[in-house]
This record gives C-alpha cells, sequence and structure tokens, in this order.
C-alpha cells in the first residue's frame, strides 16, 4: 500500500519537475523514456465485459445506417447552413417533410439533395425556394439513397423530441474537474482548521503544564516566545524556502505559456454564436485540420458562403462580451463585408478577388522547435476538438483553455488509446502491423494501447 | 607491401606526426588566454565581467521572455482549391542549365517551391538528380537576381518602369540601329523557342556553348550521322572505355549516363558475381576515372595519339608506336583486347574537342560493333549543337559592324569565350545589346537593355532533351521579380502580340491534340514520342585515314601542359553564384569555395613541395604562377596520386565579377583565358606551360582531413573480381568471428551486449527503418549532399567556418584512395563513400549525453533533440563515425537574440552565409524542420519529416505502411540508386532484398565497435584480374570490442 502510493507520488513529482519544465529554462532537464512506462499500472482486462462489448457492437453493426450515422452526416453535410428548429442560411429542416410536396416521404428529397439546380430550373415549386432564399443548396451528388434516409430520420427524430442537441463538448470532464477543484478546497480548509486546532491544544497543552508545574511548586525556565524559539524560526526559514521555491519554479515554468491567453480581434467573432448556437461543424470552417497540419483559419470565400445571405445578427441571444459590453453582431458581420469588399445593397456585383485578409491574432503559440499535425490528432486519433480548445462552442471570443506545454502533450499521449484495430475490421488498419500488441492482447497480457506504447513520448515524433 | 585506403598524403609519409596531430579537435590554436598569476583581473573579460554579463544576461532573457509577442495569422482572402496550408504539392518540370536538361518535379508548400525531386515518369533518369538540378531551387531565391527591366545610361543601369516602356524602347533602337539582328544563345532544346525563333522575321539565331561539343559534331557529320550527337547506352555495355570523358559528371548528360552505367556496375548475382569493365585513359584524377576498374594516364597532347593507338590495336593495324608510356601502351592493348571480345557490348566515348580525334573514335566505336547496341543514333541528344566557327563568324561580323542588334539569352561569352577580350571588343562595335540574362552577369553587364526572363521554376517551357522526348515546363510560383520569359519579348518585339503561356498552350495543343492531352503531359512532365526519333544512320568512314594521319603528324609536346575541366557543382560557372553547390566538396578534391591546380606527385616533387603533415594538416597550400604564352595566373595548388606527371588541372567557371553577388564573387580563378582555338573547334588543354613556386601561401577550405576514424579498421571494404570470386567469403566470416567473440562473453546474446539501454531484441519490431548503400554504384556525384542540404536546411557556413572544422554537412562522401602503402602515386582505385548518421541501435552517442537529448526510437532511429540539446558535444566525441555537426555560430539566424552572428570570438562569418539567411533566400526552408540555433548538435535524422508524412498518409487512408513507401531524400536523389532505404523488419522491403542479394559484400562499418548500426555498405569491386592480397588475408585479426574501447578511451585522453 504505502510503496504504490510512494510510486504515485513519485510519478507526480517526475512528471512536474521532468516534463513540465518550459521554453525558458530550456527543455534541456533529463527525462529518459522507458523509466515512466514501468511505473504505470496495468489495466486489467476484464474477459467479460470485453466479450459483452463485442456483443453489442455486432448486434449494431447489422443496421448498416441509423440515426446515429444520420447525426454525423446531418453535421458535416447540412449544418453549416441548416438547423433542425431554426432558420439559416437555408430554411430549418425539422417538419420539412411535412409538406405537401413531400408528404412525409424523403424518397421526394433524393433529387433536390443531388441535383439541386436542375430541380430550380424545372420546378417552381424550387424556384420559388430560391426566391425565397436568395441561393441555390449546395448539390451532393455523393450521397446516397440510404445516407439521406438516414439524415432524416436523425432529423425527424430530434426533431420529434423536441430537444435542442446541447452544443457538443466534454462536459463530464469539467464536472470531474469541478469537483476535484472542491474536494481540494474542502481538504484545505480541513486541513487549515485541524492544523489551528493542533496549535490551539498545543498552547492550552504547555499553559496547563505551567499552571501544574506551578501548582506542584516546579520551578522552570520561563518558556521562550514562539518568535525566538529557534525551533519555529528554523520550520518557517524552511516552509518559506520550499513555498518560494515551489513559486519560482513554477513562475519560471509557466514563462511563455499563454493559458488563458484572450486577445482582442479585429473582428469580435463569436465562435459560441457559429458552432455554439448554430451548430456549424468546427471542419466546416477549419477544414485543413482534416488533411494538414495545420487547422488554419478559414479565408474570407469561407465566412462570406454565408454571409452573402445572413447579413445581420437578428435571432440570436445578446452577446455580452467579458468587459459586460454589448457587441452589436451586425455591426460586426459589416467588418467582415469591409474586408471582403461586399456591399449589401449591391450583392450581384461582389468580385471576390478584391477582398483582402483579416489579421487574426495567433491565440495558440507553439514553439518552432515543436511539429504538431492537427490531422494526426482529429482525423486519426479521433481527439475532439474541446479536448485540446475547451469549449468552444461556449466562448464568444476564443481564448487558450490549455497550457500547450509539453508535460500536457505528455500526459495525454500517456492516456489517450490509439484507434488500435483489436480485432479484424476494427480500428485504423496501420495498426495491424503491430503484431507483438495484438498477441499480448489475445494473451490477455494487455488491455489496451495508448499513444505511449507505439513511440508517442519519443523526442522525433515532435521534435525534428 | 600491403594495400592501403588512405585519404591524404600524411598518413603515407607521416604516420607519426599524423596522429599525433589528429588528437587536437581542430588545426588552429584556441583561443585561452594565459592563467598567469595576477593577470586575471586585466585580462580582456576578467572574472568579475563575466559573472556580471552573466547574470545581465539571464535576468535580460527572463525579462525578454515574460512579453510574449503578438504573433498574426493571415488566412488567404480567397483561398484557391487546391492549396491546403501544410500539405506539399509536387509539380512537373524541366531543369534546364548549361546544356543539362533533366525533368524534375518541384515540391511546392503553400505556394513556394523548396525542393526538386526527380522525376520517376523520366525512364532514363529513373527519378535520379544531379547535384546542380538539386540546388537549381535555391536560384530561384537568390539575392543577387535582375529584379527588374533596366537600361544603360550614362554607364548605369536603371529600371525601366514597365515592360510596354522597355519593348518601345527597344524597338525604337533596333530599328534606328539598323544592320542585322542577331540572337545568340546557348543550345536551344525548346520546340516552342525554335519554333518562335525561325519566325522571328530577318532574325539570324546562332547557338554557342560555354563547353563546346563542336568536335563531336562535325566528326559525326564526317562520319555520315549528319551534326548531331548520339545517345549513349552505357546499361548495354559490357566493356566502356572512356578517354578523358568525364561521363558520370559533367560530360553529355551525366544523370541518365551514371543510371546507365550503374545498371552495369552492379553486381546482380553475387554467387556468379559479374560486372561491366570500365577503363579510363585520361591526363588528370576526374570523378569518372575515380570509378575506373583500370586507369592510365597521359599527356593531354596525347589525345589523338591514345584514340589512334586504340583503333590500331582494335583493327590489328600493325604501326609504330606514338606512346612513350609503357603502361600506357599495354593497357590500351588490353582495353583493344576487351572491346573486341565484347564486340556489340562495348562502347568507346572521348570526352576530346577535337574533330579528328572524335572521327578516330567513331572509328573505333564502329569496329566493335558499338552503332545501334550501345550507342543509339535513333534518339540522338539535342542540348548541345552549338557549332565554335558560327560564334567566330558571328565575331567577325560584328567587328566589321554588320551586326545593329545583338540579342542575348543563356550565353555569357565576355566570360567564357576563350578570346573574351576580342568578344568585348567586338560587342563595343554592336549598337543594340540586349540581355535577357537572370543575372548580372560578364556579357549583360556590357550591354544597354536587359529584360531579365524567369527562373524555370517561374515558367512555362519545354525540352527536347533527346530526339522524341518532350519534356514540359511549367510554373510553380508566380515571378518573383519583375521579368518576363524571354520568348514572351521575342515574341512581342517579332510583331506576334501573343504572351509566351498562349503560345506554348496553342501550340502544344494542335501538336498534341486536346487540352486534356496536354493537361496530362504537363502532369506527367514528360511525354514519348518514339515516332518522332530519328533514323539510326550508317557509320562513313572515309575520313578516319585523314584524320589518322592529322593525329600522328602531331609532334610530341614537351613540358608541363594544363587541361581545364568542370566540377560536378560549378560546371560552366552558372553553379558559381550557389551557395550550396560552393560549399559542396568537389568529390575528388574535397575543396569547397575554390578551384585550385591540381599537380601530380611527381610534379610536386620537382617543385619541392613537401607532402608532410604541414602540408596535408593547415589549410596553407603553396601557391604557383602558372604562365601560357602571355596569360598567367596564380593559383593555390593541391597534389594528387593518378595524375600524368606533367599535367596540371584546373577547373573552369570561377573567378566571377561582382555584380554575380556575394557567392560568386572573389572565389577562385578564371581559367576561361587559357582555352584555346585550333582554327576549327575550341580546345580545352595547352602545351608548353610554365609553372613557378612562388613563396607564397594559400587557404583552401578541404573537408577531407576534418574526421578521423583514429586508424580503425575496416571502414573501407574493397577488392578485385578475381579475388573476390576466389574468397567470396571475407565478410560474412569476420563477422561469423566476431559474433563468437560475443558470444562467449556475453553467454550467447550477441545483440544485447553492453547495451545500458532495454535489450534492442524487446524493442516493438514491426518497423525498423534501415539504409543500404552500394558503393559499387556510387559515383561521388554529390547531388545527395545537396538534397540533403535542401531537405533538412543544413546551413551554409562559409569557407573561413569550413576551414575552421566548422562545416556541417549531413551527409559527407568520404573519398578514400587505394595503393600501395609505399607507392602513393600508383593509384589502384577510388572509393567513394557516403557517411551520415549510422542510426546505431547500441549508440555510443545516446549513453554519453547528459541531458538525454539524443535518444533512440522503437523504430530504430537514433533521435536528436535540438530543443534539448545543450551542446557538450560529447555525443561528437564518442561517435565512431564523425557524423555529428555542432552549430559553433549562429548561422541560420535562428538565436533568440538578434545580431549574434558576427562575434569578437566567432570571427565575421562569409557574406554568402548572410546571404542565405536573407528573408527572400530563407523562403527555401523546409518548414517542417526545425531551422537549428548555435550551440546544438545536429546530424542525419533519416529525414524524419518523411517518415512522420508517410506514416500519417497510410493511418489517413487507414492502411498498412508500404514497405518501400518512405524514400529518404538522399536516395531519390541518387542518380545511380545506389542509396536503398526502407523498414528492414519487413522481408518485402528493398532494403531487406538488396541486403540478403548482397550478403557476401554487405557490412557494417567498424563492426567490432559492436554499435550495431542501421547503414550496411555493399563492398566496392574493381573489375580487374589482379589478385587482392589485402583481401585475401580477409582482414587483420578481428578486433574485438574492449579493443574499440580502449581505443574509444584513447581518444577521450586526447581530447
Amino acid at each position: 500500500m504505502l510503496n504504490s502510493k510512494f510510486l504515485e507520488n513519485k510519478k507526480k513529482l517526475n512528471r512536474l519537475f521532468f516534463y513540465g519544465v518550459p521554453d525558458l529554462l530550456l527543455q534541456r532537464t533529463p527525462g529518459i523514456y522507458p523509466h515512466f512506462e514501468l511505473l504505470q499500472p496495468m489495466i486489467p482486462c476484464n474477459a467479460i465485459l470485453r466479450l459483452s462489448f463485442l456483443y453489442i457492437s455486432i448486434t449494431f453493426s447489422v443496421f448498416i445506417l441509423h440515426a446515429q450515422d444520420g447525426k454525423q452526416l446531418f453535421s458535416t453535410k447540412c449544418a453549416s447552413c441548416h438547423n433542425i428548429f431554426k432558420d439559416l442560411t437555408g430554411p430549418k429542416l425539422g417538419g420539412v417533410l411535412e409538406k405537401e410536396k413531400y408528404g412525409g416521404d424523403p424518397k421526394k428529397t433524393y433529387e433536390w439533395i443531388r441535383n439541386s439546380t436542375s430541380l430550380v430550373n424545372s420546378d417552381p415549386y424550387y424556384s420559388a425556394l430560391k426566391n425565397q432564399w436568395g441561393s441555390v443548396m449546395t448539390a451532393f451528388p455523393d450521397l446516397k439513397d440510404a445516407e439521406i434516409d438516414a439524415i432524416w430520420d436523425y432529423i425527424n427524430k430530434t426533431y420529434a423530441a423536441g430537444n435542442k442537441p446541447k452544443p457538443a463538448g466534454d462536459d463530464t470532464a469539467k464536472d470531474d474537474l469541478k469537483k476535484a477543484n472542491q474536494n481540494s478546497v474542502i481538504f484545505g480548509i480541513i486541513t487549515l482548521i485541524l492544523a489551528i486546532i493542533a496549535l490551539i491544544l498545543a498552547y492550552v497543552n504547555s499553559n496547563l503544564k505551567k499552571m501544574s508545574d506551578d501548582a506542584e511548586g516546579i520551578i522552570r525556565p520561563e518558556p521562550v516566545p514562539f518568535y525566538k524559539n529557534k525551533f519555529y524560526i528554523a520550520l518557517l526559514s524552511v516552509l518559506l524556502f520550499v513555498v518560494g521555491g515551489y513559486l519560482l519554479a513554477k513562475g519560471a515554468i509557466g514563462l511563455g505559456r499563454q493559458t488563458n491567453y484572450q486577445p482582442e480581434q479585429p473582428i469580435y467573432y463569436s465562435h459560441k454564436v457559429h458552432a455554439g448556437i448554430n451548430q456549424i461543424n468546427c471542419l466546416y470552417c477549419h477544414s485543413s485540420a482534416w488533411e494538414s497540419k495545420h487547422a488554419s483559419i478559414p479565408s474570407v470565400n469561407v465566412c462570406m458562403n454565408c454571409h452573402k445571405a445572413i447579413q445581420a445578427y437578428e435571432k440570436g441571444p445578446e452577446i455580452i462580451d467579458e468587459n459586460g459590453n454589448k457587441i452589436d453582431g451586425t455591426a460586426e458581420i459589416q467588418k467582415l463585408y469591409k474586408y471582403a469588399g461586399f456591399d449589401p445593397k449591391n450583392a450581384a456585383k461582389w468580385d471576390p478577388s478584391k477582398a483582402k485578409p483579416i489579421e487574426w491574432v495567433r491565440i495558440h503559440n507553439l514553439p518552432d522547435h515543436v511539429y504538431f499535425n492537427h490531422a494526426q490528432h482529429v482525423r486519426v486519433g479521433k481527439i475532439q476538438c474541446q479536448t485540446c480548445h475547451g469549449e468552444i462552442t461556449n466562448m464568444h471570443e476564443v481564448k487558450q483553455v490549455s497550457e500547450l506545454s509539453m508535460g500536457w502533450c505528455i500526459n495525454c499521449h500517456r492516456q489517450t488509446k490509439v484507434d488500435f484495430n483489436y480485432s479484424e475490421g476494427k480500428g485504423n488498419q496501420f495498426y495491424s502491423i503491430y503484431e507483438k500488441f495484438h498477441n499480448e492482447i489475445k494473451k490477455g497480457k494487455m488491455d489496451s494501447i495508448t499513444v505511449s506504447h507505439i513511440g508517442g513520448l519519443e523526442c522525433q515524433k515532435c521534435h525534428y | 607491401m600491403g594495400k592501403k585506403y588512405w585519404q591524404h598524403f600524411a598518413e603515407i609519409n607521416d604516420p607519426e606526426n599524423l596522429d599525433k596531430f589528429s588528437k587536437d579537435e581542430f588545426a588552429d590554436e584556441l583561443p585561452f588566454e594565459s592563467f598567469d598569476a595576477g593577470v586575471l583581473t586585466d585580462a580582456k573579460a576578467p572574472r568579475r565581467d563575466f559573472l556580471k554579463y552573466l547574470g545581465f544576461s539571464t535576468a535580460a532573457a527572463a525579462l525578454a521572455s515574460c512579453k510574449m509577442p503578438v504573433r498574426k495569422a493571415i488566412p488567404y482572402a480567397n483561398k484557391p482549391d487546391n492549396i491546403i496550408p501544410g500539405v506539399a504539392k509536387y509539380y512537373a518540370t524541366t531543369f534546364v542549365q548549361e546544356g543539362e536538361v533533366l525533368p524534375v518535379l518541384a515540391k511546392v508548400r503553400e505556394g513556394r517551391p523548396i525542393k526538386i525531386e526527380g522525376n520517376e515518369k523520366y525512364l532514363l533518369s529513373g527519378g535520379g538528380t544531379s547535384a546542380r538540378a538539386q540546388a537549381s531551387v535555391l536560384d530561384l531565391y537568390d539575392l543577387y537576381r535582375i529584379k527588374y527591366p533596366q537600361q544603360k545610361v550614362k554607364d548605369k543601369f536603371e529600371e525601366i518602369p514597365t515592360f510596354e516602356q522597355a519593348d518601345k524602347l527597344i524597338a525604337d533602337a533596333i530599328k534606328a540601329a539598323g544592320g542585322e539582328t542577331v540572337l545568340l544563345t546557348s543550345t536551344i532544346v525548346s520546340p516552342t523557342a525554335r519554333a518562335i525563333i525561325s519566325s522571328y522575321p530577318g532574325l539570324r539565331h546562332v547557338q554557342y556553348d560555354a563547353i563546346s561539343y563542336s568536335g563531336m559534331l562535325l566528326a559525326n557529320e564526317a562520319c555520315g550521322f549528319g551534326k548531331k550527337i548520339p545517345f549513349y547506352r552505357f546499361d548495354n555495355a559490357k566493356v566502356i572505355v572512356s578517354i578523358g570523358a568525364d561521363f558520370l559528371g559533367t560530360w553529355l548528360a551525366p544523370v541518365e549516363f551514371a543510371r546507365g552505367y550503374a545498371q552495369g556496375r552492379k553486381i546482380q548475382d553475387e554467387k556468379n558475381p559479374d560486372m561491366s569493365r570500365h577503363y579510363q585513359f585520361e591526363s588528370f584524377l576526374s570523378l569518372t576515372g575515380c570509378s575506373a576498374d583500370i586507369r592510365a594516364t597521359h599527356r593531354p597532347s596525347e589525345t589523338g595519339w591514345v584514340a589512334v593507338s586504340l583503333l590500331n590495336a582494335v583493327n590489328g593495324t600493325q604501326s609504330p608506336s606514338l606512346l612513350s608510356d609503357k603502361k600506357l601502351e599495354e593497357t590500351l592493348k588490353k582495353a583493344a583486347a576487351d572491346l573486341l571480345a565484347n564486340k556489340g557490348k562495348a562502347l568507346v566515348v572521348c570526352g576530346s574537342n577535337d574533330k579528328n580525334v572524335q572521327i578516330v573514335v567513331n572509328a573505333i566505336n564502329q569496329a566493335i560493333g558499338a552503332y545501334g547496341t550501345t550507342i543509339d543514333w535513333s534518339t540522338p541528344i539535342n542540348t548541345r549543337q552549338g557549332l565554335d566557327a558560327d560564334m567566330e563568324a558571328l565575331i567577325a561580323d560584328m567587328e566589321q559592324g554588320k551586326i545593329g542588334t545583338l540579342m542575348i539569352y543563356g550565353a555569357n561569352p565576355a566570360y567564357t569565350y576563350f578570346n573574351s577580350e576580342r568578344f568585348k571588343k567586338a560587342l563595343e562595335r554592336v549598337k543594340v545589346k540586349i540581355s535577357f540574362s537572370e543575372k548580372m552577369d560578364e556579357t549583360t553587364s556590357l550591354c544597354q537593355f536587359i529584360v531579365p526572363t524567369h527562373h524555370y521554376l517561374e515558367s512555362w517551357g519545354d525540352a527536347e532533351p533527346y530526339a522524341g522526348c518532350i519534356s514540359f515546363i511549367q510554373p510553380t510560383i508566380y515571378p518573383l521579380f519583375k521579368t518576363r520569359h524571354y520568348l514572351s519579348s521575342l515574341l512581342k518585339w517579332s510583331g506576334n502580340n501573343k504572351d509566351y503561356e498562349t503560345y506554348f498552350r496553342e501550340y502544344w495543343i494542335s501538336k498534341l491534340g486536346s487540352e486534356e492531352e496536354l493537361n496530362k503531359a504537363l502532369q506527367d512532365g514528360v511525354k514519348i514520342n518514339p515516332s518522332a526519333s530519328g533514323s539510326s544512320g550508317s557509320f562513313n568512314g572515309s575520313s578516319v585515314s585523314q584524320a589518322v594521319a592529322a593525329i600522328s603528324s602531331i609532334k610530341p609536346a614537351t613540358g608541363d601542359e594544363l587541361v581545364l575541366y568542370q566540377k560536378v557543382s560549378i560546371g560552366a560557372g552558372a553553379g558559381a553564384t550557389n551557395p550550396w553547390l560552393q560549399e559542396l566538396p568537389d568529390p575528388v578534391s574535397k575543396a569547397t569555395w575554390d578551384n585550385y591546380a591540381m599537380i601530380s606527385v611527381k610534379k610536386a616533387e620537382e617543385l619541392g613541395i613537401k607532402l608532410d603533415i604541414n602540408y596535408e594538416y593547415y589549410p596553407h597550400k603553396p601557391v604557383i604562377r602558372l604562365k601560357a604564352g602571355n596569360k598567367e595566373v596564380e593559383l593555390p595548388v593541391l597534389v594528387f596520386p593518378g595524375m600524368n606527371a606533367n599535367t596540371i588541372a584546373v577547373a573552369l567557371g570561377y573567378g566571377r565579377q561582382e555584380t554575380l553577388g556575394a557567392t560568386a564573387s572573389g572565389v577562385g580563378k578564371n581559367m576561361f583565358p587559357f582555352t584555346s582555338s585550333n582554327g576549327e573547334t575550341i580546345s580545352y588543354h595547352a602545351a608548353g606551360i610554365q609553372i613557378e613556386l612562388l613563396d607564397k601561401k594559400y587557404k583552401i577550405a578541404q573537408t577531407q582531413k576534418h574526421n578521423s576514424y583514429e586508424n580503425r579498421k575496416e571502414v573501407v571494404r574493397e577488392t578485385t573480381l578475381a579475388s573476390f570470386k576466389k574468397h567470396p567469403n571475407v565478410i560474412p566470416e569476420f563477422s561469423k568471428e566476431l559474433k563468437e567473440a560475443f558470444y562467449e562473453k556475453s553467454k550467447g546474446d550477441f545483440r544485447s551486449h553492453a547495451t545500458l539501454y532495454p535489450d534492442p531484441d524487446t524493442r516493438q519490431n514491426e518497423i525498423h527503418w534501415g539504409m543500404s548503400i552500394d558503393m559499387n554504384a556510387c559515383v561521388g556525384c554529390g547531388a545527395c549532399v545537396i538534397a540533403c542540404h535542401a531537405e533538412n536546411n543544413v546551413p551554409v557556413v562559409g569557407k573561413s567556418e569550413v576551414m575552421r572544422y566548422h562545416d556541417m554537412h549531413w551527409l559527407r562522401i568520404d573519398r578514400y584512395f587505394v595503393s600501395d602503402d609505399k607507392n602513393p602515386d600508383d593509384l589502384k582505385a577510388v572509393v567513394f563513400q557516403p557517411m551520415m548518421c549510422q542510426h546505431c541501435d547500441n549508440a555510443p552517442c545516446e549513453n554519453v549525453c547528459p541531458v538525454a537529448a539524443t535518444n533512440h526510437s522503437q523504430e530504430g532511429i537514433n533521435q536528436m533533440t535540438y530543443n534539448r540539446c545543450i551542446g557538450t558535444r560529447y555525443c561528437a566525441n564518442n561517435c565512431p563515425y564523425k557524423v555529428r555537426r555542432f552549430n559553433w555560430a549562429d548561422y541560420t539566424g535562428a538565436d533568440s537574440f538578434p545580431d549574434n552572428q558576427d562575434q569578437k570570438l566567432i570571427g565575421k562569418l562569409d557574406p554568402a552565409v548572410h546571404q542565405m539567411n536573407d528573408a527572400l533566400s530563407r523562403m527555401v526552408l523546409n518548414p517542417d524542420v526545425t531551422v537549428r540555433s548555435r550551440g546544438v548538435i545536429e546530424k542525419c535524422s533519416f529525414c524524419i519529416q518523411r517518415i512522420q508524412e508517410v506514416k500519417l498518409k497510410a493511418k489517413k487512408e487507414n492502411r498498412k505502411l508500404h514497405p518501400d513507401e518512405v524514400k529518404t531524400a538522399c536516395q531519390t536523389a541518387c542518380p545511380t540508386q545506389a542509396i536503398v532505404f526502407g523498414n528492414d523488419a519487413d522481408k518485402n522491403s528493398q532494403v531487406s532484398k538488396v541486403r540478403a542479394a548482397n550478403a557476401l559484400r554487405s557490412y557494417h562499418v567498424l563492426e567490432q565497435l559492436h554499435v550495431l548500426p542501421n547503414v550496411t555498405y555493399i563492398a566496392k569491386i574493381r573489375n580487374t584480374e589482379e589478385e587482392d592480397h589485402h583481401w585475401a588475408e580477409g582482414h587483420e585479426e578481428p578486433q574485438h570490442a574492449d579493443h574499440g574501447n580502449k581505443n574509444q578511451q584513447h581518444q577521450h585522453e586526447g581530447h
């Protein structure tokens, strides 16, 4: 028991001093990779649990597409222009099928979704739609019947349930964090109270002793006042040294880190309005996160895809910034138009080639010697954007949530399981070459493969 | 007498002193101040000051880092659909420079080309490249390019604001000048350019090549083939005889030839070893000569006689010997016998620019059945068409004032012409002189108008390197400066209002049939049209007897002779402005940033130059004055084995004028004035040279002696084919002996013995990177070195720093001479050994690093983490291969402190280093690789960024990694495919297959040290019958690990 606790503490200490060391106090403290792995407890493999999981997944894979897939398709293909409950660039989709045109039959929408332009030209209903909404819907010629059905299935179910989906986010993690914070506060207060009680008791004790000595007539030297007591002074200086050293080290480590950095941007762009309230998929704007190392900020023409039609901020809730000022969304859209060279009154004459780029202030800065690839994390690792960027859907202006330190990266690499192909046809086929791990999993020696197992803690994963 | 592999003369002449000197890390005395008592406080940097500075700088650094700078992120205004920031695109294009035409791919990141790769669709190169093609991407970002159209006003160039104004000015000037309008170019290989030039009304087109091949063109015409140069199929040749042709380095199409040559040189079946045989007859030690199996030297003036003697020997004609040298005579006989024995599989090439010599060579080729087999007349090479007589005629017309307008593109006669003074005078008589040059070269600065053309990476275009093969050029970046394609200018001035791009598209759409076809051709880069190839022609021997007679009548020369050659890096001068190329050590001399006189050992003795430690160890070299007629030049001297005793060889292309930029100016001496004309063709050698040793020294920055193995064996493995056949198992047995010795000690556990790390066998072993280098195929061309520079942001350090042993090449090519240990001049062979980090699985560098900045990955890579390195250099000291490089100064400007480059203690860095740090030049940097700052070690990473990129690609595509998917930069650049890289844990990978197929010759360098390198070398085999006793003895007594350790300790004591 004691031993394991000791190991646990040592691990924490190690992390603090080895991996927490930052850019300035030079990333030059030793940290040799295999050591910590040895300290990691193995997660016992529960065969029954795994079997039942297998069963469930087999059962579900029988239905080729269901509402769950519809949700994903909806968010990647539709959500940038449509919401289920309200009008955006395009009309709200909840209840659309009940219109006379469709009579509740999703099949009638196939042609529209795959080739909208031809219908606009031939069908007066759709040409009326075009006039009403100002533009023709982007066509999705690749969508299959079953996929469109799945999307409608999702829309209908969600609409019927009437529950607006919560902005995607890692609520549980946040709750855990809150709980942990509360706990430590409670423990701190209890410790403090106990320490005071101990002090009082000690004082009472010494007084009582003095009284009893006086009563018994034993003469003792006058007690030294505590501020002259060498023991107390020594204790205090050791404490000061430890606390001061800790604070200094922590301060030094924190140099160059920008947690909570929230600079003022040239346009008050609200992620909450876009990604939160309007549910626009992150990848719609940050599309290169899927392909490239950069997530990249969308170019002006991407903004204008929607804002050609959405010219004012009217229906959403009031935007209040950090200082309590009210932000006029429509005015901010006007700023965009200035960059784009767009005149809302003369929309047809807009020349996108005259647009000027917007100079955003970069929030997440990694040092030059760090190689970070978004595609590796988002596409291969299937990591949610929120894991590192926090609850973007609740932020108006973005601030840096994670400290982006090496210790932070390493910790995640230790804990995160890779999309290992534990069985045929599952996970990423890239990992099928790792024969040794497959054998160990088969034998039950290993339960899961974390990034660190496949070299995720090695220097040249990120530094070259 | 024993065989010896050596790199410089001191190893043979002065081994004791060399050992002593090698203990020091640097040749210079280190600038330590004396520690005499009492002077400490008076010292230049007393301790208190030091502490003050230390305290201040710590505080300043801390304060400086408290405030983070605000960084902007500026997205595109309109993102082009085909660009994803952070993902590279490859565009097929064509490198055209000084007669070298090579289809290549340009790697483009965020709209800027940063790396050149070979085009695998061009089968003749198989994706190989040359050093100059690799370096051409840096020329694009050259600070000293001409940035806008200019005209000379009172001896000074002034900008012409717009092209319209320039067009008007020039049109008026041409009209006013009257007379003939001439376009002077280097050889034009572009079909569209030919069409445009021929449609320009009244334009006379003269082609002039800096290095002339007129002799060949005329000889082939005389032999009935027309004024053409055939394609040489070295891959079909079993016997290759080269009379002074540097076909692996600079002759005609070196990349294609090297690839064909290597196919015959690689041993396909080790059980039944067979390879082509290469004879080289030459006057000095050339790059191609280094690869030869059998070499003989002759005087440059004897070249014709060598050819005639070979012809006589092949024909069996008895004739009085023209040659004085017995060895030469015998070698010629042997070569003739080999040629005859391999009729139809033999080839003779000759580098001479003399018509008669080339006619004789043609006669030999006819006699040995080379036509139609090893010489392909159906696809003649187009890259050299200039005739010296045309240029002569043009200058005569210029002198007579017949030429009203002279337009110059790609030619620089004011520098390269043998009688450049005459050309310059003649140029003065021309009224309108227009240059299209990209750079302010010697001829351009004499012109009156400059309408600069694009760099090839900015332009459209096409090239036909040989008949029937079209290679396309497409822009990879918007023109950086106000330049215009020279063909756009020509079109405009000829009254055609189309710009070149439109013309180009229309031309090829009509030729290829449709726009889709053109787009496909542009995408592929090359388009082969077999029907366009010419007829094979037949040999007409009527001119041979006359040519033989002409050669025989030449009197033998006496005294010293001069031969002028080109370096693979600089060529005829095009590479001189490129810092990467200037810093590329010459394959033979290992010298950077200079040209020099290569002289023989005998000549050195004659001059009284002692080849001792003082000559070899210090950069100071003796200087000679070289006189030919009324021309003279002072040159430093480098002594080489295997040179003709009376020949002095000097490289062309140096001694450029200042306007070409900081890199070219002041480097070396111009040797073009020493070329001459025999009335018909230009000759690149001269007889009747006087040399005189001066009481002077000149510093040359050579890299060869920088890294000492401290006499450890075996680094190089090389033997003859005969010996290899007799004793095929020498290398496996050596390895076995070592293993057995280890087994005893390590209780049967060979691999895990003596390592601090977890047993290598317990590492995950599904991916394990390895490399195999075939020294039989390596010709030492240096393409890999430049590719590594470009891929990995390796800094340029300049001559002054190379001299201080501070060169930064991650990949170096070690050159070893092979000779008797008593007679170094009797050169048997030269071995090139590309040497880079060996990625040892039991790496000695890893366990000495105090901060674990270098350690091992699961995939067998020795990782180097720059941001963790504190610069103790323990690793570099403990590396037995000496492949780690230390950033002694802030070569890249990457330090956190500005203005840290020129310091009192470091000294001033060369201007070329600052040029490389200019914002424009820095555009060439690879954004995926950290730019290293001062004070950290760096070294070969096996192109880790490429490995990571390919792994990510496989993951994104949800599939397994293909075993040969990752290719390192050196591997793709290599024209001979000597370097193979891949996952050696996979038995299907190429590297595993190559190792298995060459198991009898694959070895690790210094295997006895038990560092378990991941790079294997394939021993070099010379195709001779000679018995190699050194090999037959096998090797010296195998040295065991503790011997190696002793050596290591020894080394530590030394420091």
